[in-house]
């Protein structure tokens, strides 16, 4: 009987501006192999079906248990964690490519740094006076805690920016997971010191008011966060803080 | 000439001096301890350089799963600092520096108050305070929570809290850079590093008046572990071979609770036995009854049954040697295979979800199974350096100016980390070090000349370069392999001085074989394989320095268990191991250092009874 094997093709780009490459892979099956398992077998011998030497695949990860955020790629068409993409659960031969929406380092590695400067553009933090010794923090019933707990474990993978058809260079949307983040401080005891600040920062261009309300997002994160009705919350919350705006200004 | 920093006129060595004002610090690695550190930094004004291999958020420690301890004594149960104190010590057999541990613990409240009001989502009681749960090593409730992704939630807060100071200019983030070196200069004080861009390959000196080295542990040495992919130790091997001593190198955690993969070993959180879970295998060898037919007398609970005053929360070495035991020793492994159960079903949905929720979506993802309905199938697996950079009780290494915090240092676990601890650690070694740093450059003298900039910038790129037009045959990716297999197979739980022996050969050959590498990717753009290679090599060397560090050692203690030497033996080993590097010969030697035991004297350490 001949050796069980796994097929797999790559989207291969050897920096920003060089030509596309489609390699092909094949390697012997291990039960409970993965993507993650299946790209580092390659590295160990990077050798394409055809028997053509090429190089190590470059690609993102760390914790390898879909915590980190780093490993996102589209997988079989689907934008989703590689750690977590189990060889047992796809479907051959399996298609390996970059997200689509981010510059490409090289190969499956893109650049999605601009999730961090929307954070800081949105003050996602508590203010703290200082690190000194203040006494406890705010009390916070149990039910505060476990709604803003889902929200707090946004792993910025940005896939749900990739999946957004309103995520793009001509709307320049700040994307789904900044906005839960907004949701998340304006909802804390003190970060709410910030919230005028925070919802001023997603108005106009590229602000909240550019969701198209297609829904990707909410069904396309690992980590199951409720984007869409912190989305619908924050737009809210804006629409009032124009308003009020309109009577201050 | 005029020069805006203030001047001495006169040294000793009669010399012109000048003494930074405004000192420059750089630390390295955006885990708890380089963000609590980088925090304190710029706090005070100082100015400071963040340097990670990552995208700082992205960093392992949101891997921690359980929880962070603190005295706060919030359960009426009487407890207090020096309880955490005394377990602590007592749960790492007497091998810690008793001095920094009590600073440790007595700053834990403060820190869980600074976390929470940074924001952290830690799970709450009815009245809206912090609640705690149990964990390894101690009997008081003493671990706060947030579900069980607390490490995650705890790197979020100091993220965020450094990135508004990032936003105020305080901060410059180098995210994609990799740490090569430290730059010395004639005296051997430290100038500042030497550091590599992961996508151009540049190789760049960054001058400072001191550094501090937050890059975790060193998983990678053991091939497959709990750790994520950054933390090779590469750092710590790197200043090791500079001059830095490396400390207790042999003591290294075995987590009871994991589940094996192909890529790594999964955390299954400590947390799960601090709300009820309980181990069991059948107590019939080759049992192959489904779990749920076989009756509560027929299970062997061994946890509870050997240890019956803590359980299923004895400490993670004295847990990993019960699971080797019932596997090997007794062949009651699950289905005669290499795995126990860790069993949750008896505890309800909803108290499972709300605080343990993280973890068994983990499990759920990669093995397939609903551990609220089936018993997860776990084994032990190697999670945690207790060893690390020899660090002063200011958390300066002996290379002046150099400091180091976290994982990364040596000094607040002994011979075995209890659970929880280590998140504090971090943020508590962080916090020490920052300001240590400060004090530290504002009397330090200005450098002679170019400080060894361009001598270390020139080691390094002619490193760089040999790699580059290496022609072997030997693949990087099948080294390291290798190491992992030997150093799990014979430097873990069970360590016998002839396999200790053979594991130093065979990476002696691996270093062999490394001199005659073939990179498969020559390019300088992003070259992962090429950066990985370079770590490689500072693997190897630091795999003998816990190799040899563990075959000096003829004892058993905490994490390190020898069967021919199964006693403690405070005489001969009270005493810390402090690996220094010998050029000459390319390998490591050792001393011994005693150990600070002034506030709580050595006694037995067994858990098997109240202590």
């Amino acid at each position: 009987m001949a050796e069980r094997t796994v097929k797999f093709e790559v989207k291969r780009q050897s920096g920003p501006d060089a030509a596309v490459v489609w390699d092909k892979f094949e390697l012997p099956y291990h039960p409970g192999m993965n993507v993650i398992s299946s790209l580092r077998e390659i590295a160990a011998n990077p050798t394409t079906v055809d028997g053509k030497a090429t190089t190590p695949i470059a690609y993102d990860s760390n914790c390898l248990e879909e915590v980190c955020g780093s490993c996102a790629m589209v997988i079989n068409g689907k934008a989703r964690m590689a750690c977590s993409a189990l060889i047992d659960n796809l479907e051959q031969p399996v298609k390996l490519q970059p997200l689509t929406k981010f510059p490409i380092v090289r190969d499956l590695m893109v650049d999605r740094s601009v999730l961090f400067e929307n954070l800081k553009r949105v003050k996602a933090w508590v203010p703290l006076d200082g690190t000194y010794d203040l006494g406890s923090g705010p009390r916070i019933l149990p039910q505060v805690q476990e709604e803003n707990y889902p929200l707090s474990r946004c792993i910025s993978c940005t896939i749900c920016m990739e999946v957004c058809p309103q995520f793009n260079e001509s709307t320049g949307f700040v994307g789904a997971a900044t906005i839960a983040q907004v949701k998340l401080f304006n909802q804390h005891p003190t970060g709410k010191v910030l919230k005028e600040e925070r919802l001023h920062a997603l108005m106009g261009d590229g602000g909240i008011q550019e969701c198209g309300y297609a829904q990707n997002c909410v069904q396309a994160c690992p980590k199951q966060l409720p984007l869409t009705r912190a989305i619908s919350d924050i737009g809210r919350d804006v629409i009032i803080q124009s308003v009020k705006d309109l009577f201050t200004t | 000439m005029t020069i805006g920093v203030q001047c001495v006129p006169q040294s000793k060595k009669g010399k012109f001096e000048i003494m930074a004002a405004n000192p420059r610090i750089i630390v390295v690695g955006g885990g708890l301890a380089g963000l609590s550190a980088v925090i304190k930094i710029a706090e005070a004004g100082g100015k400071v350089d963040l340097f990670s291999i990552v995208p700082v958020k992205r960093s392992h420690s949101v891997c921690a799963q359980g929880g962070i301890n603190a005295a706060k004594n919030l359960k009426g149960e009487g407890d207090t600092t020096w309880n955490h104190f005394d377990d602590t010590v007592y749960g790492g057999d007497f091998l810690a520096n008793q001095t920094p541990v009590k600073g440790m613990c007595e700053a834990a409240p403060g820190i869980i108050d600074l976390l929470d009001r940074m924001g952290v989502p830690f799970n709450r009681t009815p009245e809206g305070l912090l609640d705690f749960r149990r964990f390894g090593g101690t009997l008081f409730n003493r671990t706060a929570f947030a579900g069980a992704t607390t490490g995650q939630q705890l790197l979020y807060a100091l993220d965020e809290q450094v990135r508004r100071y990032e936003s105020e200019d305080k901060v410059q983030k180098y995210e994609g850079w990799e740490f090569l070196s430290a730059v010395l200069d004639g005296n051997r004080v430290c100038r500042g590093i030497c550091a590599m861009n992961l996508r151009t390959m540049e190789v760049r000196n960054f001058p400072a008046d001191a550094i501090i080295i937050a890059t975790g542990g060193n998983g990678a040495l053991f091939g497959r572990s709990t750790n994520s992919v950054v933390c090779t130790g590469s750092a710590n091997a790197a200043l090791y071979q500079q001059g830095a001593y490396y400390a207790n190198g042999e003591f290294i955690q075995v987590h009871p609770t994991c589940i094996p993969g192909e890529d790594k070993l999964r955390l299954m959180s400590e947390s799960a036995r601090g709300e009820g879970g309980r181990v069991w295998v059948p107590r019939k060898a080759g049992d192959s009854r489904a779990w749920n037919s076989i009756p509560s007398e027929e299970r062997f609970y061994f946890l509870e049954e050997w240890y019956p005053k803590y359980g299923n929360l004895v400490p993670r070495d004295v847990a990993t040697r019960a699971i080797h035991r019932v596997v090997f020793e007794l062949g009651l492994g699950i289905d005669g295979q290499a795995m126990v159960y860790l069993d949750l079903t008896h505890i309800d949905r909803a108290t499972l979800d709300r605080k343990l929720e993280g973890i068994l979506e983990i499990y759920e993802k990669f093995v397939g199974d609903d551990p609220r309905e089936v018993p997860m199938k776990i084994f032990p697996g190697m999670h945690y350096t207790m060893g690390g950079l020899w660090v002063d009780f200011n958390q300066m290494t002996n290379i002046a100016g150099v400091f180091a915090a976290g994982e990364a240092e040596y000094q607040y676990h002994g011979a075995n980390r209890l659970g929880a601890n280590s998140l504090l650690s971090c943020i508590y070694g962080g916090s020490l070090a920052g300001p240590k740093a400060i004090e530290y450059a504002k009397s330090l003298p200005a450098a002679q000349g170019d400080g060894g900039h361009a001598a270390e910038k020139k080691r390094q790129e002619e490193i760089n370069t040999g790699l580059m037009h290496s022609d072997g045959t030997e693949n990087p990716f099948k080294i390291w392999r290798e190491l992992g297999e030997t150093m799990t197979k014979n430097v873990t739980v069970i360590r016998y001085n002839k396999a200790l022996k053979e594991t130093d050969e065979k990476i002696y050959e691996l270093l062999e074989r490394y001199r005659n590498i073939n990179l498969s990717d020559k390019t300088t753009w992003a070259n992962t394989s090429f950066a990985f290679t370079r770590q490689l090599y500072n693997m190897l060397q630091l795999s003998r320095v816990v190799a040899q560090g563990a075959a000096l050692r003829d004892e058993s203690r905490g994490a390190h268990y020898k069967p021919d030497f199964p006693d403690r033996d405070d005489e001969r080993f009270l005493k810390t191991t402090k690996a220094y590097f010998a050029p000459d010969v390319d390998e490591p030697r050792f001393e011994f250092e005693p150990v600070d035991t002034q506030f709580i004297k050595p006694r037995p350490r067994r858990y098997d009874a109240a202590k």
